[in-house]
């Protein structure tokens, strides 16, 4: 039972991740590209991490591998801040949609 | 069974990541280029995480925080100070 929560968690992770390159393939200029990735990314790893835990060998390895997730999102807020406020300093202008 | 889902996940992650790094390689500015740091803290650390789980042991979820770690310090290191744009010369 704990083992099929386990897979369809990291299945569901999976998914968000590939919505996070197709996000990345698709979307128009560099603001909406980090949109899919900060977004979409950190809720796959959520679910790949809480996947892994609920079938780690005791409840400290499990609150270990749901730390990271902390970790990751503070990081990815700070990084995708910095690139999006430093491409704005260097005049990279955003996409508009053209008026017909 | 799950070792096996393990490693083909992060297989699938691997995928993704390298379709990623073609779609930045083509990146029209230099901002698309810093995207991939992003990129390799979040999909790097589920890969290994997921490689810890399918019998990598759990050194590997160390691996992983230094990852998540270093990739925060340096995103932002390198879009503070290192990258000087289009008329910089390095872009």
């Amino acid at each position: 039972m704990l083992e099929w929560l386990s897979l369809a968690l990291l299945a569901v992770g999976a998914f968000f991740f590939l919505a996070g390159t197709v996000g990345l393939l698709r979307f128009p200029d560099v603001y909406c590209r980090l949109h899919a990735l900060a977004k979409a990314d950190n809720l796959g790893l959520g679910f790949i991490l809480l996947g892994l835990a609920v079938q780690a060998d005791s409840l400290a390895a499990a609150l270990k591998l749901l730390l990271i997730w902390p970790l990751v999102l503070a990081a990815s807020a700070g990084v995708g801040f910095a690139i999006a406020r430093r491409a704005h300093a260097l005049g990279i202008a955003p996409w508009r949609k053209e008026a017909e | 069974m799950t070792s096996v889902f393990a490693l083909a996940i992060a297989l699938f992650l691997l995928v993704n990541l390298m379709v990623a790094l073609l779609a930045a390689a083509r990146g029209p500015t230099p901002a698309d280029r810093m995207l991939m740091a992003l990129l390799f803290g979040t999909t790097g650390t589920a890969v290994l995480v997921l490689l810890a789980a399918a019998g990598g042991g759990t050194p590997l979820v160390d691996v992983a925080l230094v990852l998540a770690l270093l990739a925060a310090i340096g995103g932002i290191a390198f879009a503070k100070r290192a990258w000087q744009g289009e008329e910089g010369g390095d872009a």
